[in-house]
């Protein structure tokens, strides 16, 4: 399993860095079109999560910060949380549950009926026919989710704080603008990348080695959701400690 | 890379394959030669599939060689292997059809990938194949919107489009009404005449094998039960080879479903094989 793991990984880095120089390109408009599927197709359901998880901060932040009369931080927390944390995770969460999936349930379904085995018999190798778009794809749409998601969450901190803590809007921009270093964002938009790389290469994994027909699908749609949300959140503990606990 | 024009295009060489202690090929060994088009019969499950998927190197055998065009597949890379597989064409079983291309798109996928054609000569080619399996107009249908019988022409149109050196079918014409079926051999003779294609063609239908072949080989029990030209197999003195071309369902070949078998076991209480969950949902009378 590891061990196919890492084989996918190897092969995925020949076709995207090595291949192209030896003039075999990939298609550029197979990665438009999981773009559109990955990414363009999420932006409701990451705008509504976003939303809800900066407003859930910023009610939280004026609970506790109010007891010491210091509402003013509100805005601090609801950005720093956002952009470190809360952002790249739970948009990863979202693109897990809703593609990755799909790309796992897809390529499995391809795998059993014999089109995988097919297209190999064409010389059309399968990592770089089905893989490298999905991949390609995942690495720009999952941290431009991210920082899609990252200004819809400051949007509900700041609904939050605007009707219900009486800030101005000039104020909690300023405040929001002032806590947050580019390294914030940065470290997120680092984090969401490396999240792209686990979600995308644990489905395609997952696809491409089903086995037994149709319940060999399900069982491996379902794995593929399992290890990417642990691997991703424990990647995240990891990177959140070199990042901000590290040297 | 060259081959010398007498030295054969498949050398299939001991072939054996078993899954887990069951011996699916058993010690194969056969040539063929360019321009030949060879036809594999053998009972439903007997291993021809098998077979096709050792000789594209898709599967790899227990032991035994493979040789296409004069190299051994068996033991290439994935690299080697492909640039042997730009050379020929195969139809699967089941047309193997991209679900998610439409029927054009399916047959312009290898013009697509290995050739250098402009997207209007690609769909020239593609228009001319598929008038070739009879299914013009039917570019923009996607796999689930056609017949079986069309999936295999599709596949077959697919498998044609890079005009290979050689032709892999296995079963064309299952599925086809006997119009179709004329058809599809019509072509396989066309494209073989004068050396031009090699062909290996997996079929049931003896009406259809004897009209194409030029050889012939009979599998049962994953080894070759017969071999040699559509005359000699017609007139075999082999009793097995006679009952499959006339289709008795009385002869050697062991069917499985013998009665009289049964009774000498039967104070053998046979293995449960419907696992107990199947049996709880049962209604009892
Ligand atoms: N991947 C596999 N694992 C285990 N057994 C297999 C596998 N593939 C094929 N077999 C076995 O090999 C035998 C031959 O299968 P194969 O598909 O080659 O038959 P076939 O001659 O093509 O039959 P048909 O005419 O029905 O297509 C069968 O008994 C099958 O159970
Ligand atoms: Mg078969």
């Amino acid at each position: 399993m590891l061990k196919n793991y890492l084989r996918l990984n190897l092969s995925l880095l020949y076709w995207v860095f090595v291949a192209p120089f030896t003039g075999q390109f990939f298609s550029i408009s197979q990665i438009f079109r999981q773009m559109v599927f990955i990414g363009v197709r999420a932006t409701s359901m990451v705008a509504l999560t976003a939303f809800s998880i900066g407003v859930t901060l910023a009610m939280q932040a004026a609970h506790s910060l109010q007891q010491m009369g210091a509402e003013i931080y509100v805005p601090d927390l609801v950005m720093l949380s956002i952009l470190r944390e809360m952002g790249p995770v739970l948009i990863a969460v979202i693109v897990i549950g809703r593609s990755g999936s799909a790309v796992a349930a897809e390529l499995g379904t391809m795998k059993v009926s014999e089109e995988i085995e097919a297209l190999e018999v064409m010389a059309i190798n399968p990592v770089q026919y089905l893989v490298v778009p999905r991949f390609l794809a995942m690495l720009i749409m999952l941290p431009a989710l991210t920082i899609f998601g990252n200004y819809i969450g400051v949007l509900g901190g700041w609904a939050v704080c605007r009707f219900a803590l009486n800030f101005n809007t000039a104020g909690y921009i300023m405040r929001a603008l002032e806590s947050a270093e580019t390294w914030d964002l940065y470290s997120g938009m680092i984090k969401s990348g490396v999240f792209a790389w686990i979600v995308i290469t644990i489905a395609c994994n997952a696809g491409l080695h089903v086995e037994g027909g149709a319940e060999g699908v399900g069982q491996a749609t379902t794995a593929s959701v399992v290890q990417a949300l642990l691997a991703m959140l424990v990647t995240n503990a990891i990177l959140t400690g070199i990042f901000f606990f590290g040297a | 890379m060259p081959t010398p024009a007498d030295s054969p295009v498949i050398e299939v060489v001991d072939l054996i394959r078993k899954f887990g202690d069951r011996t699916v090929i058993n010690d194969i060994s056969f040539n063929v030669r360019r321009g030949e088009t060879l036809v594999i019969m053998g009972g439903s499950g007997c291993g021809k599939s098998t077979l096709l998927r050792h000789i594209i190197g898709s599967m790899k055998p227990t032991s035994g060689s493979v040789k296409i065009f004069g190299q051994e597949i068996t033991t290439m890379n994935e690299h080697e292997i492909a640039s042997v597989r730009r050379r020929f064409g195969m139809l699967f079983q089941s047309g193997a059809l991209l679900a998610s291309l439409t029927v054009g798109e399916n047959v312009a996928l290898p013009l697509l990938q290995h050739t250098d054609n402009s997207v209007d000569e690609i769909e020239e080619i593609v228009e001319e194949k598929l008038q070739m399996v009879g299914l013009s107009g039917f570019e923009d249908l996607k796999p689930a919107e056609i017949s079986g019988g069309m999936k295999k022409r599709v596949g077959l149109a697919r498998a044609l489009a890079l005009d290979p050196e050689l032709l892999f079918s296995d079963e064309p014409t299952s599925g086809l009404d006997p119009i179709m079926t004329a058809v599809v051999d019509q072509l396989t003779l066309k494209l073989t005449h004068g050396e031009h294609m090699t062909a290996v063609v997996v079929t049931h239908d003896m009406t259809s094998a004897f009209r194409i072949a030029t050889r012939m080989i009979m599998l049962g029990h994953g080894s070759i039960v017969a071999q040699g030209t559509p005359d000699e197999i017609r007139n075999s003195p082999n009793p097995e080879v006679q009952q499959f071309i006339n289709g008795e369902a009385d002869g050697p070949i062991p069917l499985n479903l013998s009665q009289d078998e049964h009774e000498h076991h039967q104070h053998v209480k046979p293995r449960p094989f419907i696992a107990a969950r199947h049996r709880f949902h049962r209604k009892t009378a």
